[in-house]
């Protein structure tokens, strides 16, 4: 997806950003969430992807309609104060499934998020921490696995691997370690030469505590920003194989599922698809804009 | 923006001073050869090996139930496929295969890979270059406009716009599209590959998600180069605003988006999967949805490979264009 792609590019162009010193960490740190609060436009991005994620971990809280209870007499209801997204032809509550759907999406996500966090610091820290052959190795299988479109290396690993919510996690995970490794090993490689970093070898600290204590602290923030990025590129890459049929199987329905679903309905009930859509479309918005802001406000 | 501009040629520069032109042209062909050969491996593994019976997964995607079968015929499908030899035997006679030219036989369908593609691929290639185009146009005109313009609101909007079209999935904008221009409006079909008016919809679809990106690193380029000495002398000498920022610093800024050029041609093969199956066209990326829906895996395999190949030869040529697009590059060797 292009999503992915253009994470990749913020990754390359964030590993020519700017070095920053690592002093006075923890006071600059309260200085960022101070300038960070006073951004309206940050708090409502916060707000709402609170409220996705509450809402996916707990949708009883924001609706008590079943997403599986149909009702054929209320089928294919426009939105309205009862039914607030609408309902689809089997008079299924829509905004019930979203949310329902939320949680399914959303544990997707956290999953192929957390496989590329995991696989990608770990090859990243490997390759910029021991360098050499090593590190030479590792890059060069991380420009292969970039040469690859993030969706179609998914829809191979799905080929192989079966259909449903985990493959597809797993898939879409996969395709965002090259994009993790190049960061971290960028921060890594930045961190290392550093004067506390040598002091501390100096100092006589084993390389493993040197790596642990001073290394991976002070070379994850533009990881973690990455991550905020790219779990709204994840969000769109599950929701479009989960379009293309390759999710969860009914009555179960993600959100690309729920948006696939609606097509079929799109001259007389519009609300089916673009609603779900329109949801999905405003959290990686504000995910995204979360991500820039930390960004621009850090530097 | 200057270290980005001086890592993209991936070359060492060593290289090229020791052996020329001609030496860094050999060396750039053969690492993206190398890179092709071991986007092909990956593919081999993934779907060849990774599976814990392929022979399964092929004869399942023909609706054979590997159970119904005696030990002959179970033996007589392994050779069929290959699949009795060593897997190293495999892979080598795939390659081979491959570089001749045979992509291997659907499994679905028992027709050559190769004929199938050579079938879909014209569709998709006329979408995909409407929509790069679009792509270009609309993100020089979107990034030009964020500088020109001086009235603030329009100003936000003009350099949010390319996050907002990243964020919505491409699906969606094109159900969106439909549901305005062929159901609301009437003014373009909704589906189907019907002369040139159905090719609208689906090439302005793919356009806006590469197009958002591409804008994106234009915008931010743009905003660098502005900075420079340079066009404080440009404005100077009494050129317009529109003609310094279209002549002067838009060239110069254009030149770190190059190095995306391949990562939105990625993208739009990409796209073409979701936008073909969203307008129902037949193509290589419903050729794709309908393979991994049927787990024909030589198809899948055949479509991944030549989407990297396509990105590996864009950046073969941006490499090495860009020398002499960027004559600072080829003097600092």
């Amino acid at each position: 997806m292009t999503t992915l792609t253009q994470s990749r590019v913020t990754a390359a162009a964030r590993a020519a950003a700017p070095a920053r010193t690592a002093t006075g960490r923890s006071a600059r740190r309260r200085a960022t969430a101070r300038a960070l609060l006073r951004r309206p436009g940050f708090l409502i991005a916060l707000a709402f992807t609170g409220f996705v994620i509450l809402s996916a971990l707990v949708p009883a809280w924001f609706t008590s309609a079943d997403p599986y209870a149909t009702a054929p007499a209320d089928k294919l209801l426009p939105p309205s104060a009862a039914h607030l997204f609408g309902t689809d032809e089997l008079g299924r509550d829509l905004f019930s499934r979203v949310l329902h759907g939320g949680a399914l999406t959303i544990q997707a996500t956290a999953l192929a998020i957390g496989i590329a966090l995991v696989g990608g610091l770990g090859l990243g820290v490997l390759s910029g921490f021991v360098g050499g052959w090593v590190d030479a190795l590792v890059m060069r299988a991380v420009d292969v696995l970039l040469a690859i479109p993030g969706l179609l290396l998914a829809l191979a690993i799905v080929t192989a691997v079966g259909f449903g919510t985990v493959p597809v996690a797993v898939a879409v995970g996969v395709g965002i370690i090259p994009g993790f490794a190049r960061t971290t090993r960028a921060e890594v490689l930045r961190v290392k030469t550093l004067p506390y970093v040598e002091a501390a070898r100096t100092g006589g600290a084993p390389w493993g505590r040197v790596l642990l204590r001073h290394v991976l602290p002070n070379s994850w923030g533009p990881v973690a920003v990455l991550a905020v990025l790219d779990f709204g590129a994840a969000i769109i890459a599950v929701a479009a194989l989960s379009f293309l049929g390759f999710g969860a199987e009914p009555p179960a329905a993600e959100w690309g599922t729920l948006i696939s679903a609606g097509r079929n309905y799109l001259v007389t009930s519009p609300w089916l698809s673009l609603l779900p859509g329109l949801f999905v479309g405003l959290l990686v918005l504000a995910l995204n804009h979360l991500a820039r802001t930390v960004e621009e406000v850090g530097r | 923006m200057t270290a980005a501009v001086l890592a993209a040629p991936g070359v060492p520069r060593t290289r090229v001073l020791r052996w020329g032109p001609a030496g860094y042209i050999a060396g750039r062909v053969l690492q993206a050869a190398g890179v092709l050969w071991a986007a092909y491996t990956v593919t081999f593994v993934i779907l060849w090996l990774l599976p814990s019976d392929p022979l399964a997964l092929v004869l399942s995607a023909n609706n054979v139930e590997l159970d119904s079968l005696t030990p002959a015929q179970l033996a007589e499908a392994q050779a069929r496929y290959g699949l009795d030899q060593p897997v190293l035997t495999q892979y080598w006679t795939m390659l081979t295969n491959a570089l001749h030219g045979d992509l291997g036989t659907s499994t679905t369908k028992g027709v050559p890979v190769t004929q199938l593609i050579a079938e879909r691929l014209p569709g998709t290639l006329q979408l995909s270059g409407l929509a790069i185009l679009l792509a270009l146009g609309g993100g020089v005109l979107v990034a030009w406009l964020a500088a020109y313009v001086r009235w603030s609101p329009l100003r936000l909007l003009l350099t949010r716009l390319p996050s907002a079209g990243v964020a919505f999935p491409s699906f969606w904008i094109g159900l969106l599209l439909i549901q305005v221009f062929a159901f609301g409006l009437g003014w373009l079909p909704s589906t189907g590959s019907a002369g040139p008016q159905a090719l609208i919809l689906p090439a302005v679809t793919m356009a806006i998600p590469t197009g958002a990106a591409f804008a994106q690193v234009l915008t931010r380029s743009l905003t660098d180069t502005l900075a420079e000495p340079y066009i404080t002398t440009a404005t100077a000498t009494g050129l317009s605003r529109a003609a310094v920022i279209g002549r002067h610093a838009l060239r110069n800024a254009a030149l770190p988006t190059l190095t995306i050029l391949g990562l939105l041609v990625g993208g739009t093969v990409t796209g073409a999967i979701v936008t073909e199956t969203v307008f129902a066209r037949q193509g290589v990326g419903t050729l794709a949805q309908e393979s991994v829906l049927n787990q024909d895996v030589p198809v899948v395999q055949a479509v991944v490979v030549l989407a990297a190949a396509a990105f590996v030869l864009v950046n073969l040529l941006v490499d090495l264009l860009y020398p002499l697009l960027d004559p600072r590059i080829a003097r600092s060797r």
